[in-house]
């Protein structure tokens, strides 16, 4: 269950990472890189909450691997959760503002918010078949040092590439045509790489981990391998469902090697093998796994078909044209301006009004009323700016 | 400054979920109001209600957006910094969380999904839907967030086994009493806040005179939310803590100031607290004031802290168990403070409403307009009461806050953590407030 729910969410996730990673990359003007942004708005956050429903199954089914998974990788995950949080609120925040350093502020936090949790999941999930140094109280002894090693690294790029793949075959289904051939070249250089980590990475398997010992494990690790080729094959063939497909099941079936070879342990212990945590010595009471067994089992196809049905709503193809922000502010601009004008002129109406009745301070009034002649000039010649730019822009397109 | 690990973590505990709570309350109060407001729409047809319905939108927005991405570092940091507590509780304590992601925040997390950009893609009356399943699922996701809590302040349902707690029966979880108070009492700050949300921002655009007639439809709205909701969070806070008398009397006592039992128990209105002698060096007291509280009597008695610790020492052995009293004392008087003089600005605005005026008296919308950040203070004063006043225990009576911090977490590691969030949320807080000041100045219809 917590296998099903934690592939979930990297498959959902794999592909958010991917094309945050790609943003900074594909997205050449800023209408761009919004629309990339905007093929994952809608489904970032459910995509998100198989993170947090994988997290909290986790706590409740094994409090064990939990407590000390995620005491032990502490810096690992406050890095992650950093990332995760800051790539959050940037969907939302970075459409707000139109100036320059806002947006780039904004999209590379984007683009960290897909690299680092896509790497510190690849050298996580490794980590936890290459050993841990876990002592006889199921406590982390070790430093963050030692979650790095040549082959957690590899497993860390692994996921990063296969991510970026993922993404691009997410691209190449959801942006508009007219980006597809960009798309296509980016996923195609990409898969090459993939298969090659892909292919070192089981190789290290095979040598570190006690992985080729079980069949089902090396089995699915050798078809991911084969299913990455398929997807570059269908990428090259502009055949983009297929590739998805490909990229999806390529994820699926590394983390299922990676678990299979797991079970029944969850983390290995490097310092004694009898040290591990596995499913027996860390799980919660029957009662506990019974419950949340039943739960998951009417909730999950619910979900699922929820989701399903989100994706249907959102299938369409997402364009440039829907995004033309800066055309959109500077309308805006327009209307503002005009609008402190029309304040003014009510000011100035009010002041003229005043001098009849009081003759009075003339002086004094006249200055007022000089001065908010000299303001409505200003506008005027605001406008005429604005109002030249957006000329400049429609014969622009 | 305590520079332990435990202070440390404690000390990022009430940071971050202070600050998730903050925008999360506003989540579940307005969520509710932009559903009624699109109610009206499709009910009625009427353009401006539609065009409420998606101004409140993009403010709610830009405060879930806050709300979700906060959340992640919640889960997490039991593990981090919690892992004994979660080694001891998992059980119990894991199967609320889990419901809660399962059940409400998928649910929620899609349907908003739609909602945003789903406003030509599905029919009307499905996009309402979507709003209310916004709507229900965040008030019924805190209801499994604070069944959680409610465990770690009166644990119920549980087996002591292997030397930790295992669930026996989630029926009993899910019914715990506390949880019913706390979950009335919270539900209803959340649409205190929402309420005043709504008035601060609508009683901004009557002060500029701009979109006068949208803004005094929305100003009535956030008004009549706020009227409800802070009379019922004032009469719900008061029989809590007529409750928590009787399963918490030390939070009662310490956020009191009553150090000796007493019958009748006066009230004490101001003191000044002596934690380390034990008593209060000045104090104005009602008497009999608090027996009238506590249980509507004037005779009852009431206990004081130094028997309470009495008694706790035969029951639990040598320790030390009355929480920070200053800070529960002066946070109580805050929060309830807050609740009357909200409650208070609440009829002068529903008096000058009724003389159908409201754009008409400035003072009144600019008092509106300040006074938004005191429903927040008053949430933030009530957790702290809630949190420091069930100290020093982890889980109330079962496991001590000392002994649930991660053993092998560095002091060092959670400085780092602590200053990387603190930075990262502050950031978010100036940006949220930069977009939403944005949002508001460039006005409804764009």
């Amino acid at each position: 269950m917590l296998g099903i729910l934690f592939i979930g969410f990297l498959v959902l996730e794999g592909f958010d990472y991917g094309v945050e990673m790609l943003l900074p990359f594909l997205g050449k003007s800023n209408s761009e890189r919004q629309a990339i942004i905007n093929t994952l708005a809608p489904v970032w956050e459910g995509n998100e909450v198989w993170l947090i429903a994988a997290g909290a199954v986790l706590f409740a089914g094994f409090p064990h691997v939990y407590a000390t998974l995620f005491s032990g990788l502490y810096l690992a995950l406050l890095l992650m959760l950093t990332s995760l949080i800051l790539r959050g609120v940037a969907f939302e925040f970075r459409n707000k503002d139109i100036s320059k350093k806002w947006r780039s502020f904004w999209d590379w936090t984007i683009f960290f918010g897909g690299a680092i949790p896509a790497f510190i999941w690849g050298v996580a999930v490794v980590n936890l078949l290459h050993g841990l140094p876990i002592d006889g109280d199921m406590e982390y002894v070790g430093d963050f040092w030692d979650l790095i090693s040549l082959y957690t690294v590899t497993g860390g790029l692994v996921f990063v590439v296969t991510f970026l793949l993922h993404g691009t075959a997410y691209l190449a289904l959801k942006l508009d045509e007219r980006f597809s051939p960009s798309i296509r070249k980016t996923g195609i250089i990409i898969g090459k790489y993939a298969i090659f980590t892909g292919a070192f990475f089981a190789i290290l398997s095979f040598l570190y981990t006690d992985a080729a010992s079980n069949l089902i494990a090396s089995g699915l690790l050798l078809a991911a391998l084969w299913l990455l080729v398929y997807c570059r094959h269908f990428m090259k063939k502009h055949s983009y469902v297929k590739s998805f497909l490909f990229s999806t099941l390529s994820i699926v079936s590394i983390n299922s090697a990676i678990f299979m070879a797991l079970f029944p342990r969850i983390i290995v212990s490097q310092l004694d093998p009898s040290w591990s945590l596995d499913i027996y010595n860390s799980a919660s009471n029957l009662l506990t796994l019974r419950v949340m067994t039943i739960t998951m089992i009417f909730v999950l196809p619910t979900v699922i078909l929820f989701e399903v049905w989100k994706f249907y709503i959102f299938r369409g193809r997402v364009s440039t044209g829907e995004t033309n922000l800066e055309y959109r502010e500077l309308w805006i601009q327009l209307y503002q301006k005009i609008n402190e004008l029309i304040e003014c002129a009510s000011l100035i109406s009010v002041k003229v009004e005043k001098i009849k009745n009081r003759l009075k301070d003339t002086e004094y009034q006249l200055k007022e009323y000089k001065t908010l002649i000299h303001r409505g000039h200003q506008l005027v010649n605001a406008i005429e700016s604005v109002i030249n730019s957006l000329r400049k822009w429609k014969s622009g397109l | 400054m305590d520079n332990t690990a435990l202070g440390l973590a404690r000390i990022q505990f009430g940071v971050t979920l202070v600050y998730h709570f903050s925008f999360v309350a506003l989540t579940m109060g307005l969520s509710v109001l932009i559903a009624l407001i699109e109610t009206h729409y499709v009910r009625t047809g009427l353009e401006s209600s539609k065009v409420l319905a998606k101004f409140w939108g993009k403010l709610f927005l830009v405060n879930y957006s806050v709300g979700v991405a906060t959340g992640l570092v919640n889960e997490f940091q039991f593990g981090m910094n919690w892992s004994e507590y979660s080694r001891f509780v998992g059980s119990v304590f894991g199967p609320p969380l889990a419901f809660e992601a399962l059940t409400a925040f998928f649910v929620e997390s899609v349907a908003i999904g739609i909602w945003v950009y789903g406003w030509d893609k599905v029919s009307r009356l499905a996009h309402l839907a979507f709003i209310w399943l916004v709507a229900i699922a965040s008030n019924y996701s805190a209801f499994w967030i604070l069944s959680a809590n409610s465990f770690m302040q009166h644990p119920v349902g549980y087996l002591l086994d292997n030397g930790r707690v295992e669930l026996k029966d989630l029926v009993a979880l899910i019914t715990n009493k506390y949880l019913f108070y706390q979950y009335s009492h919270t539900v209803l700050s959340a649409f205190v806040v929402a309420g005043y949300f709504v008035m601060a921002v609508s009683a901004y655009y009557l002060l500029r005179k701009d979109h006068v007639k949208i803004f005094k439809r929305s100003f009535k709205i956030g008004m009549i939310c706020s009227i409800a909701a802070t009379s019922l969070v004032i009469a719900t806070g008061h029989f809590f803590n007529q409750y928590l008398v009787s399963v918490q009397p030390m939070k009662v006592a310490a956020s009191e100031g009553l150090w000796d039992t007493a019958g009748p128990a006066p009230f004490v209105v101001l003191a000044i607290i002596d934690q380390d002698n034990r008593r209060n060096t000045y104090e104005i007291a009602i008497p009999a004031g608090l027996s009238l509280l506590a249980s509507n009597s004037l005779k009852a008695s009431v206990k004081g802290m130094n028997d309470l610790q009495a008694e706790y020492e035969e029951k639990y052995g040598v320790g030390y168990y009355i929480p920070g009293v200053s800070v529960l004392f002066w946070s109580f008087r805050i929060m309830v403070g807050i609740g009357f003089s909200l409650i208070f600005l609440n009829a002068v605005q529903y008096w000058c409403w009724r003389n159908k005026k409201i754009e008409s008296y400035p003072i009144l919308l600019k008092m509106t307009v300040w006074s938004y950040p005191l429903p927040y203070l008053a949430i933030t004063t009530g957790w702290i009461m809630t949190e420091v006043g069930r100290q020093p225990w982890i889980v109330y009576g079962l496991l001590l806050t000392e002994k649930g911090i991660s053993k092998v977490v560095s002091a060092a590691s959670v400085w780092a953590s602590l200053a990387t969030y603190s930075a990262v949320y502050g950031i978010i807080a100036l940006a949220a407030l930069y977009v939403a000041r944005n949002t508001i100045l460039k006005g409804p219809y764009n």
